[in-house]
């Protein structure tokens, strides 16, 4: 049907650049990360260390001073993500390096214990490293599931917007509730005054808010009106009905997109910490050996 | 009034305010006519504290009147007071409705009935004109005003707009922002719809309608004004209103028939072109003298200059240079042959013919805007797929241009004073062939933007840049072969046609066996399987489309339709046929390419029968994005939804990137499949920004980038016109500390866009800083590329070019 010139040097800068940071170049370092467990593994196996292997032969130094290095670099991510300069390279690369390099230190820093745990500073550095290895696994988790809930869940709004029309909601209630009797009026009151995001963290993250006063007095209205008869024509209870009905959909909106939200954080709340507990547990480690050498 | 003036201004701003106080410092004897009851009314009417830009920085002021960058308030206040001390005689409130007689005894009419003697007139009066005033019974009362300018400054008024463009709706909208004010705002709408103005404007005012804080009244016009009421005339009869103030922009009439009816003719017909005009500024009119604006110089350091010179040549001050003139002798001091200024203006006007029928001050404009270049033989001035829109042409020598991308040894020749890399000026596309010069010569770059006014202004220029360009896209398009000759009768049947956005060029199952070549814009190709259109492909400017019933006969077999308002070349099937069997390679090409093309769409309808929802998925993804701009654009940020965590490190690197300023909203936009669009630059093949920028300060960069540079003065048209809503206004805020100092002691605001607070508590209170427009550059120069993609931590954010569009959404479907 037609013909289209060939935009000859307009593709040479992009090449395969829709994967994800799972898929990265081919699970990239997905094969690198199996490729040293592999090697850890087997020299794990075959390298006789007597009496038997343990955090202080040579061979638990290499893994050790590898394990190490890898925690360290592994931080560094927090860096590379905010210090925006300038070159060649690419937050997906490092995240996904991150991911796959972070799982494999579950192979090296358990081999570099040699199996031998107790009650000490020691264990302590494992634990902490696994900590936040597991609550990485989660984020993992996280990252690869809820993206498309929240983009299905906002239809196009921003964050910004679903307020705004809260905020709107809030103001026709306000303007429809006048003719209202007094007892009706205290219901779309306890809605309008009540901060419908509060209750603290695990309200958050379930999405759940069991004392929602906007639901409460819809639920309120309806009652008191199933047995009422219509009375057809303006009747400003109507108008408040519709109005409590469309702000509780919009509040179940915005909770379910706060709560994926709080979701794709939550575990970067442990995960960070950690991090710096393993950091300082892992320096107190390294001291006390070479301190009681 | 019965004494004669020397020199007559109309008009009081920069250009005629200057020309005062030139006039007035030689001691002609002279009158300032405005019509307000202020100078200057243009930069009056900016809003409070506006700051003023001076630009271009390189030219030089000559005028009595001081003028430098600053805040609106005191340029004002030093003009004011420099006007005095000139001892300018200005008159207000004089607003010429007529102006009759001839040189040395012109008669000009005020709008109260006075009358001033002139010897000579300047006309200064900018291109705002008059404001369209209400015509209908109680217009003239007081509750009506034409202007506001400051919607924060009324109270629990009833206030009705009128209007429906954009002026209207901003009121409107303004005046209904604030609920605290407590005004009832309503908005009358002469038609149905809001057709004049900006989609972002119409859906805030819709919305602003829903929410109750404006009340919209479609087809309704004023009837009567009273004091406290205006009677509506509705579509169900007439209605009262209360109404304690009116608000009436329905538009200006520009001044361009007050001027043509001074007896001053203009350069064309073109809602573009400017008047006629000498060297000295004089019209066709003798002794009536145009400046400023009307005379096409927006700027108002140009304007000043004018004013300046205006005078000194009425005074007799025939030798005095334009003020312009060391720019240009600057420009050609690089050229061989050590010509003067005005010697080289007439040698590149006799020996460019699309240039020939320009005056002398045209001339002095054009190359302002254009730059004369020298090659050696043999030098490269452009190659293939470099970005570029501007237009040579070429004043001596000659160039070849290589056709054949694979051997450069093939190659046409253009001669002395034609032109080439028309094709990348009309469509905004890369340079389809590499061009270098066949001898030593001197070509003129000329700018998009010089080209286009060259066009607005001379009609012969613009017919021969249209029939060169649609003879050479031909000629291109067909390859090696062919010659001029060959293909005359072809260009001779065709004509150029406008098609608006989602208008149908062919129809499936139509006759007919024109050809259609895209010049401007995109096309889409599409089919109907199953009662459903299937999108087929994209054509981009330079695309044919058509051939394949005219080689095969039959009836068309998919519908074409325009991705975005775009111009094709519709050329007549029966002549192209002739060339066709004329030459018979051509054809067993044409039948080639066909071939391809008929895979693809067999291969769409297979694959229909077996996965229709994937096709159908394909088919919605490309049609969302052509919905959404895509189609004009040249390279756009896409989020994918399916990986994207919302964690706005693709805004936060942007602004780390770009003096502290984010240039993209990642949620803002529309979303289908979970491909996401934000609201960031894409490029535009004819950018929208670009079409009135007062200091030229947006370009096209070497990686096909429209970026604004320093020159911005903050005027915030690019922002309006830009349909995609990505361009902001802002002030650049004070540099951060470093990211360690945040990370380890928790200096500063941290990565990304600082706020509000932070700004102003580390701003030096003492400088005000203007705003600028503030757009996307794709990271020009910044080793890495674009930082929203580097800093995109899931891979979600990604740039694509239209014509790979396709293989996302392809790639998207293969992972569905």
């Amino acid at each position: 049907m037609a013909s289209v010139p060939v935009p000859g040097g307009a593709s040479k800068k992009k090449v395969a650049m829709h994967d994800g940071f799972l898929k990265h170049a081919g699970y990239r370092w997905l094969k690198i990360a199996s490729f040293i467990m592999l090697v850890c593994i087997v020299s794990y196996l075959f390298i006789d260390v007597s009496p038997r292997h343990n955090g202080g032969s040579w061979y638990g130094y290499t893994l050790g001073t590898i394990g190490a290095g890898l925690i360290l670099w592994l931080t560094m991510l927090g860096v590379r993500k905010r210090a925006m300069t300038p070159g060649k390279w690419s937050l997906k690369a490092w995240t996904s390096a991150h991911i796959y390099l972070g799982l494999s230190l579950i192979v090296i820093g358990t081999l570099h214990t040699g199996f031998q745990f107790g009650w000490n500073i020691h264990t302590a550095a494992y634990a902490f490293m696994m900590f936040v290895i597991i609550s990485g696994i989660f984020g993992i988790y996280f990252y690869a599931t809820i993206p498309q809930a929240l983009s299905n869940n906002r239809d196009e709004m921003t964050e910004t917007q679903m307020l705004e029309s809260l905020r709107s909601l809030d103001r026709q209630l306000h303007e429809a509730a006048q003719p209202l009797s007094a007892e009706h009026a205290a219901l779309v009151l306890q809605s309008l005054e009540q901060d419908p995001f509060g209750g603290g963290f695990l309200k958050r993250v379930s999405g759940k808010y069991p004392n929602c006063a906007t639901r409460a007095a819809q639920a309120d209205l309806r009652r008191e009106r199933a047995y009422q008869p219509r009375m057809g024509g303006d009747d400003p209870l109507d108008k408040v009905d519709a109005l409590l009905e469309k702000k509780e959909a919009t509040l179940g909106r915005v909770r379910r997109h706060l709560k994926l939200k709080a979701l794709l954080q939550v575990w970067l709340f442990i995960h960070v910490p950690m991090t710096f507990a393993l950091i300082a547990s892992l320096s107190a480690h390294i001291i006390s050996v070479f301190f009681y050498w | 009034m019965a004494d004669k003036f020397r020199v007559v201004i109309v008009g009081s701003g920069p250009a005629g305010m200057s020309a005062a106080g030139r006039a007035a410092q030689l001691k002609l004897k002279h009158v300032l006519l405005e019509k307000t009851d202020h100078l200057s009314d243009t930069i009056y009417k900016y809003q409070k504290g506006k700051h003023v830009m001076a630009t271009p920085s390189q030219l030089v002021l000559r005028s009595d009147m001081d003028f430098d960058a600053g805040k609106r308030e005191a340029i004002l206040g030093t003009w004011d007071k420099q006007t005095e001390v000139c001892g300018v005689n200005v008159q207000y409130n004089a607003e010429p409705v007529k102006i009759e007689g001839e040189e040395g005894n012109f008669t000009i009419t005020l709008k109260n009935g006075d009358t001033v003697l002139a010897e000579t007139i300047v006309m200064a009066i900018g291109t705002q004109g008059n404001p369209n005033l209400m015509r209908c019974p109680g217009g003239d009362n007081k509750l009506v005003q034409y202007q506001l300018d400051d919607p924060g400054e009324y109270y629990d008024e009833h206030i009705t707009v009128i209007g429906s463009g954009d002026a209207g709706i901003e009121n409107a909208l303004g005046l209904a922002a604030d609920a605290a004010q407590n005004n009832i705002v309503t908005i009358l709408n002469r038609s149905a719809e809001f057709a004049r103005a900006k989609k972002a404007n119409v859906k805030l005012l819709m919305e602003a309608g829903e929410q109750g804080k404006v009340m919209i009244r479609n087809e309704t016009t004023p009837a009567e004004v009273k004091d406290g009421e205006l009677i509506l005339e509705t579509r169900d009869g007439q209605e009262t209103i209360p109404c304690n103030r009116i608000i009436a922009r329905m538009g200006s009439a520009p001044p361009r028939k007050f001027v043509e009816e001074c007896g001053i003719e203009f350069t064309s017909e073109d809602r573009e072109a400017y008047p006629k005009l000498t060297p000295a500024f004089e019209s066709t009119k003798k002794g009536i003298y145009v400046i400023g604006a009307l005379a096409g110089y927006p700027l108002i350091k140009h304007c000043m200059n004018q004013g300046y010179d205006v005078i000194e040549f009425i005074n007799g001050n025939t030798d005095l240079k334009p003020a312009d003139e060391p720019i240009l002798e600057k420009k050609f001091a690089g050229l061989p042959g050590g010509k003067s200024v005005d010697e080289w203006l007439e040698f590149f006007r006799e020996k460019v013919t699309i240039l020939n029928d320009l005056s002398p001050l045209q001339m002095r404009e054009f190359m302002l805007d254009s730059e004369p270049i020298a090659y050696r033989s043999g030098e490269t001035i452009f190659e293939r797929n470099d970005p570029g829109s501007s237009l040579f042409t070429i004043a001596q020598g000659s160039v070849l241009v290589e056709v054949n991308p694979t051997d450069s040894s093939i190659v046409i020749p253009i001669e002395e004073g034609s032109i080439f890399g028309e094709v990348g000026l009309i469509s905004g596309r890369r340079r389809g062939a590499t061009v270098r010069a066949a001898e030593d010569m001197i070509a003129i770059e000329v700018s998009r933007t010089a080209a286009l006014k060259l066009q607005a202004s001379v009609p012969a220029a613009k017919r021969a840049i249209t029939r060169i360009s649609t003879e050479r896209q031909l000629l291109q398009m067909f390859g090696s072969g062919l010659t001029k000759e060959d293909i005359a009768e072809a260009v001779e049947s065709s004509e150029i046609v406008n098609v608006r956005a989602g208008e149908t060029i062919i129809s499936e199952g139509d006759d007919g066996n024109d050809i259609y070549v895209i010049r401007v814009g995109s096309m889409v190709v599409e089919k109907e399987i199953g009662g459903k259109p299937v999108f087929l492909s994209y054509l981009p400017a330079g695309s044919y489309v058509g051939e394949m019933t005219l080689i095969a006969g039959g009836m068309r077999t998919a519908t074409v339709k325009a991705a975005i308002k775009s111009e094709v070349i519709k050329i007549q099937g029966d002549a192209f046929k002739k060339v066709l069997d004329a030459h018979p390679d051509l054809l067993r090409r044409a039948k080639k390419d066909m071939a391809a093309r008929q895979d693809i769409n067999a291969f769409v309808e297979a694959k229909k029968d077996s996965f229709s929802g994937v096709v159908d998925y394909y088919s919605g993804v490309a049609n969302f994005l052509v919905d959404n701009g895509i189609g004009e654009a040249t390279d756009v940020l896409l989020i994918d939804e399916n990986l994207c965590v919302g964690c706005d490190n693709c805004e936060k690197a942007c602004a780390d990137s770009h003096e502290g300023l984010s240039r993209l909203d990642r949620e803002a936009g529309r979303t289908y499949a979970h491909l996401h669009v934000p609201t960031s630059c894409r490029h535009c093949e004819h950018p929208h920004c670009m079409s009135d920028c007062p200091p030229d300060a947006i370009h096209r960069g070497p990686d096909g980038e429209v970026f604004i540079d320093d020159t911005c003065i903050g005027c915030g048209n690019c922002q309006r016109y830009c349909p995609y809503g990505v361009i902001r206004m802002d002030k650049v805020p004070p540099k951060k500390p470093g990211i360690l100092n945040w990370l380890l002691f928790g200096f500063g605001p941290g990565p990304g866009e600082p706020d509000k607070k932070w700004v102003s508590d580390n701003s030096d209170p003492e400088v005000e800083k203007p705003k600028k427009a503030i757009k996307c550059d794709m990271c020009a120069g910044i080793n890495g590329g674009p930082a929203c993609v580097r800093a995109c931590p899931t891979g979600a954010a990604i740039r694509v070019a239209p014509e790979e569009f396709l293989t996302v959404a392809k790639l998207e479907q293969e992972e569905a």
